[in-house]
């Protein structure tokens, strides 16, 4: 049993807290998701447990391997795709993946059958300067430089940021083939719903766990009753909505509105009654599962206040 | 009268035809979702429609000027937002204010109602002095959307304005869009999060350089038989997904 394992793990920058007291474990074979937006502190966990950022307090071991002390030998067990492409941009694709075969001291061919099924879609174009590649191919060309040494953990830093919903569905479904091959993968993303391509997540914000579990033990665990509220006046009948007495919150949710009362149980007639004494008899109303979304509004502490005073 | 209006808009590069044979209208008051998988062509058009680059050929007028004779006032026109070009990191909120009040050759007075009025509206009065790189990105993605509205355009284009903020922040977001629209204010938005193609009015979904369906979220459902936008979106944009 080696894995990942973090505990307590720190940095900040100046008064900056990115990683604040982080603690997890992440079974070998298991597809791990960092699941949190800009400034969670997902790019900064990930360079420690990469070993390109020491950590202030607390420590880490990956592959059982410490991420201070054991840094070179852990090195070539990892592979890395950080969220900026990074490749040589005037090196040819080929080129970048002899390179970085060499860099870890073995070769394109040793590696070859393990990138082969992403290799393959970009190797037409092997000739090509990595700067003249689509995004996607770019994205396809790091991905196989991450891997050719064979790594034993993959790290991928929102490799899907930007990227459309089509070919975001796409890599996940790259990444559920590697870890079927038996790699144990850490990955973030800003997008909730990808959590549920993961086994386990990790809900990030501010430099802190909000909570680690699988997706569906998290959306289990939201402790109020939800309700989907639809009606043709959306935007009106979500602000009437969070004038209701027992309403904790009320966000769009692509085409329904996601109420949640404050109350341990509520009837779907009383929200209803109540719409349709605001004048929206249309509203339909019923009870639904909360999402990894849900629940991660529900566990975030608030959005960043307004800044009052002027910093130094 | 329209706000946009496009007719057989095209732009090559080389044999590449980017955008080809764009045909289409945007109402005013509108909240007009423009979808495409990466590559698709939504930047051209864009760029087209914001009087930055020449079409090839095609017509199109955007807030009633020409795209090919009258660019520049299309630029002033028009307000813009995304999440590459925002605002100055290292000047102040306030200096953010005024230096974009200057580009828009707004007059000294409007400048310093205007400001103090945004200020007010995003609870951002005592924060006026703060150097932009202080504050949290969310924050920053509502100031930016303010300034692009400082001029009080009739047509606003953001472009992926939610990318990597927190799911609460990006629905306080959404409200300071319908409240624009509710002003009057089109709304012109490129996002990759489908949930928010459901907040548009109407949402087109371009497919290698041309729109492939044009259409309320709710009739776009009925016609792909499906049951969310992130569907429609899979079932038109995958034949352009590339390798």
């Amino acid at each position: 049993m080696a894995g990942i394992l973090v505990h307590d793990l720190c940095k900040s920058f100046g008064a900056v807290q990115a990683v604040d007291r982080v603690r997890f474990r992440v079974a070998p074979g298991e597809l791990f998701g960092l699941i949190g937006p800009d400034g969670a502190g997902k790019t900064t966990l990930l360079r420690m447990l990469v070993t390109l950022l020491t950590p202030d307090g607390g420590s880490a071991t990956v592959d059982g391997l410490d991420v201070v002390r054991d840094y070179r030998a852990l090195r070539t067990r990892l592979g890395y795709m950080p969220g900026r492409f990074s490749l040589y941009q005037d090196l040819t694709v080929e080129e970048n993946l002899a390179f970085f075969a060499s860099v870890f001291g073995t070769t394109v061919e040793a590696g070859y059958d393990l990138i082969a099924p992403i290799y393959r879609q970009i190797e037409p174009f092997k000739t090509r300067r990595a700067g003249a590649l689509s995004g996607g191919m770019k994205q396809k060309l790091a991905l196989s430089c991450a891997l050719i040494h064979r790594p034993r953990v993959l790290m991928l830093d929102e490799p899907t940021t930007g990227v459309d919903a089509v070919s975001r569905r796409e890599f996940w479904d790259v990444l559920a083939r590697l870890k079927a091959g038996g790699l144990t993968i850490v990955v973030s993303t800003p997008y909730m719903d990808e959590a549920r391509r993961c086994d386990r997540v990790a809900l990030m914000q501010g430099g802190r766990l909000l909570g680690v579990d699988t997706p569906a033990a998290l959306e289990a665990a939201y402790d109020r009753p939800l309700l989907a509220v639809r009606a043709a006046a959306r935007y009106d009948v979500l602000q009437a909505l969070r004038q209701f007495p027992h309403a904790r919150s009320v966000y769009a949710f692509g085409e329904a509105l996601h109420y949640t009362d404050a109350r341990p149980s509520v009837d779907p007639a009383e929200i209803r009654a109540y719409l349709a004494g605001r004048g929206y008899p249309d509203a339909t109303v019923e009870p639904i599962r909360a999402g990894i979304e849900d629940v991660f509004m529900a566990r975030m502490a608030a959005p960043p206040p307004p800044p009052t005073a002027s910093p130094t | 009268m329209p706000v946009i209006e496009a007719h057989g808009l095209t732009r090559r590069f080389g044999d590449f035809t980017a955008v080809d044979a764009l045909t289409f209208s945007v109402e005013a008051g509108e909240i007009f979702g423009f979808l495409g998988a990466n590559g698709a062509g939504k930047t051209t058009a864009i760029r087209m429609l914001t009087g930055l680059l020449r079409p090839t050929s095609g017509e199109a007028r955007v807030v009633g000027f020409d795209v090919y004779t009258q660019a520049e006032a299309i630029k002033r026109h028009i307000g813009y937002m995304s999440q590459r070009f925002s605002l100055y990191e290292d000047l102040t909120i306030r200096e953010n204010i005024r230096f974009y009040g200057g580009i828009y050759g707004l007059p000294r007075r409007a400048i310093r109602a205007r400001t103090q009025a945004l200020l007010e509206r995003l609870a951002l009065t005592e924060a006026a002095d703060t150097q932009i790189r202080a504050l949290p990105l969310g924050w920053k993605q509502k100031l930016a959307f303010s300034v692009a509205l400082l001029h009080e355009p009739r047509l606003v284009f953001l472009d992926e304005p939610t990318g990597g903020v927190d799911p609460i922040t990006r629905r306080q977001f959404w409200d300071l869009i319908y409240e624009a629209a509710a002003r009057g204010v089109t709304v012109f938005v490129t996002t990759h999060y489908m949930d928010e193609a459901e907040y548009c009015d109407r949402v087109s979904i371009m497919v290698d350089g041309r729109i492939a369906a044009l259409d309320t979220p709710h009739s776009l459902k009925q016609r792909y038989q499906v049951g969310s936008m992130d569907d429609v979106f899979l079932k038109l944009a995958r034949p352009a997904a590339s390798p």
